[in-house]
């Protein structure tokens, strides 16, 4: 605990302290704004089946795609009338949380 | 048969069954590294104290075969013997009997220990070495489970329970130990996880091992389950000894007296700090400057190091410290820390344990992940287990004491018995800097030269408030002492709490920020 080169600045309001910091510290992620054009998925699970292609106008409320989660198949749906611009998965992906799926624009 | 004959045949069924899971097995057991449950309980234990029942205890599962399988002492070996002297009651799962798992009777023996230990008021430990439920038991495992768990939440705050991780502790099996006082673990040996890596990559194609998952060192580092971490078996059997040196046998009882020690440090306690706050230093050499022989038994060392929590010893009674980290973090309470150090508290309260306060630390960390991760209501745990401890409350204030962090380590305000600072400590709602922004921001905007300005004026407010002379005008701290003089003080100070008797009113418990 003592070697003087692992000391890091480190701010704490308005004063700044010679101190380590911890791993978990270090890889914690920065807060990013949510963009609503993005369908992120909320859970990690499979894609089961795509409802919609590129170029598709969709209506608030229809189903984009079914992802499979903890055996609960779950519709994702557009969030308000829009356009489909991207699909970035494919049926059968199995997909972490906060993967991006599909990109939209009003 | 002659008596003789009885006694030879007691023999044969013992030596049969204490044999567990047979050779083979045992092998496999050693090749893994690990040492036999029987082999445990004797190394933890005082030599020949160890009493064994319900050796003879068979299941009686009777599908999928079951009805054909022996499974001795159903996997698992309890019992009753002393630690330095202090009553123990144990049990250890047997991997080497069917992995382990637990079945109806498998629990029926571990909930009758408990029930022991609780009626006779004596610590328990359990050790873990288990593949899980006995699936062929079905429902019955998950009740035995479950009256463990209930047991052990029975049991919490009215005597030690210690749990040791020596092997697999997976899906539910996990509750027990999580429910417990301390939770020590060994390198390369201990796994515990809710959902093994098998069905992570099924359900989400996420690769990790076991090690990665559930081992030893991210339970002691990343989740905190783990208060203890060793590279082998007997170095964890070692800390397991002394931790019930410092404990008592129930909560109606005061941890064992030793006999008085001076500490070992004989330099000045002032020399083992910077006197700039910006500078950091280890708090645990103020801590092992100050307890008798300098025996200082961390816990969660590896946990949220930004605060520091053990036992040591004044006089030869038990202490339980709490101590920012200025080394780590500046020493700010997040919510890892405050979960760490509230826990701490709560323990030290229900075990009667006075509890010394060491404090500098700049505040609450700031940051999107902290407020996100809940720093509310982890931050409010700290404040709830040091207002509701009715133990001697001692604070030492060494330097820095900003804002909330003030408020939450222990002051005057939520109940401590005894405030003393260093004159070297800076009470204040926030840091000079801080402060003389917002308060001077007139003066330093009107300025001709504002940079200036703002230096006199962060100068003023250092000189006039970064002290403990303001609080102490207040009657805030009671005593404005000498860094050499912080053992004696705290001697005097634990000699006259003696007696400490503080009622609350009635209630059936509070509802503490969990």
């Amino acid at each position: 605990m003592s070697d003087k080169e692992e000391l890091v600045g480190f701010r704490v309001h308005t004063m700044e302290y010679q101190t380590k910091v911890t791993k978990k510290y270090a890889n914690r992620k920065a807060w990013q704004a949510p963009d609503p054009n993005e369908i992120k998925s909320y859970i990690p699970g499979t894609i089961i089946k795509i409802n919609v292609k590129v170029g598709d106008k969709v209506k608030e409320g229809e189903s984009l795609l079914v992802l499979e989660a903890m055996k609960m198949q779950n519709q994702i749906a557009m969030p308000f009338d829009g356009t489909v611009k991207e699909i970035c998965v494919k049926e059968g992906d199995k997909i972490p949380k906060n993967e991006l799926m599909v990109v939209i624009e009003e | 048969m002659s008596l003789k004959k009885h006694i030879l045949d007691l023999r044969k069924r013992k030596e049969k069954v204490e044999m567990g899971g047979g050779e083979k097995a045992i092998e496999k057991q050693v090749a893994m590294g690990k040492m036999t449950a029987r082999e445990r309980i004797l190394a933890i234990l005082d030599q020949d104290s160890f009493t064994e029942y319900d050796l003879f205890v068979e299941h009686e599962a009777k599908d999928f075969g079951m009805d054909k399988k022996q499974l001795h002492g159903d996997g698992v070996i309890i019992g009753t013997g002393t630690i330095y002297g202090a009553p123990i009651c144990v049990f250890a799962q047997d991997f080497t009997v069917a992995g382990g798992s637990l079945g109806l009777m498998h629990a029926r023996k571990i909930t009758k220990i408990m029930d022991h230990a609780l009626k006779m008021r004596v610590p328990l430990i359990g050790i873990n070495d288990s593949g899980g439920a006995r699936i062929q038991e079905g429902v019955n495992s998950l009740a035995g489970y479950g009256e463990i768990f209930y047991r052990n939440t029975i049991a919490s705050g009215v005597i030690p329970q210690i749990s040791v991780i020596l092997g697999p502790c997976a899906g539910g099996a996990v509750y027990s130990p999580a429910l417990t006082d301390f939770v020590f673990v060994v390198d390369n040996i201990s796994k515990m996880f809710i959902t093994g890596p098998g069905v992570i990559k099924t359900v989400l194609g996420e690769e990790i091992s076991m090690e990665e998952l559930g081992g030893a060192r991210v339970h002691a580092e990343t989740t905190g389950n783990a208060h203890f971490f060793a590279n082998s078996e007997q170095e964890c059997f070692e800390q397991i000894k002394k931790l019930i040196t410092f404990i008592p046998w129930n909560n109606s009882k005061k941890a064992k007296e030793f006999p008085p020690k001076e500490p070992l440090y004989k330099g000045n306690i002032e020399d083992l700090i910077p006197s700039d706050p910006r500078n950091p230093y280890d708090v645990r050499d103020v801590i092992k400057g100050i307890v008798d022989d300098g025996d200082f038994f961390e816990i969660q060392e590896l946990f949220a190091a930004n605060i520091v929590i053990g036992f040591g010893r004044l006089n030869g009674q038990t202490i339980g410290f709490v101590a920012n980290q200025p080394m780590v973090l500046a020493g700010v309470l997040d919510c890892d820390s405050s979960d760490k150090a509230a826990r701490f508290i709560r323990y030290c309260d229900s075990f009667n344990i006075p509890i010394v306060t060491l404090e500098d630390m700049p505040g609450y960390l700031p940051g999107a992940d902290q407020e996100h991760a809940g720093v509310i209501r982890h931050g409010a745990k700290v404040l709830y287990a040091y207002s509701e401890a009715t133990v001697p409350k001692i604070t030492v204030i060494l330097r820095k004491a900003y804002g909330g962090g003030y408020i939450a380590m222990n002051s005057r305000h939520l109940g401590a018995d005894f405030m003393f600072a260093w004159p070297t400590a800076e009470i204040a709602v926030m840091g000079p800097e801080g402060a003389a922004n917002i308060i001077f921001k007139k003066e330093i905007d009107a300025a001709e030269n504002p940079e200036e300005m703002r230096k006199l004026k962060v100068q003023e407010y250092r000189e006039k408030f970064a002290n403990p002379y303001v609080a102490a005008a207040k009657g805030y701290i009671d005593s404005v002492i000498e860094p050499n003089e912080t053992r004696n003080i705290l001697l005097h100070a634990l000699e006259v709490s003696e007696g400490k008797d503080i009622v609350h009113p009635d209630k059936k418990h509070g509802i503490p920020p969990f």
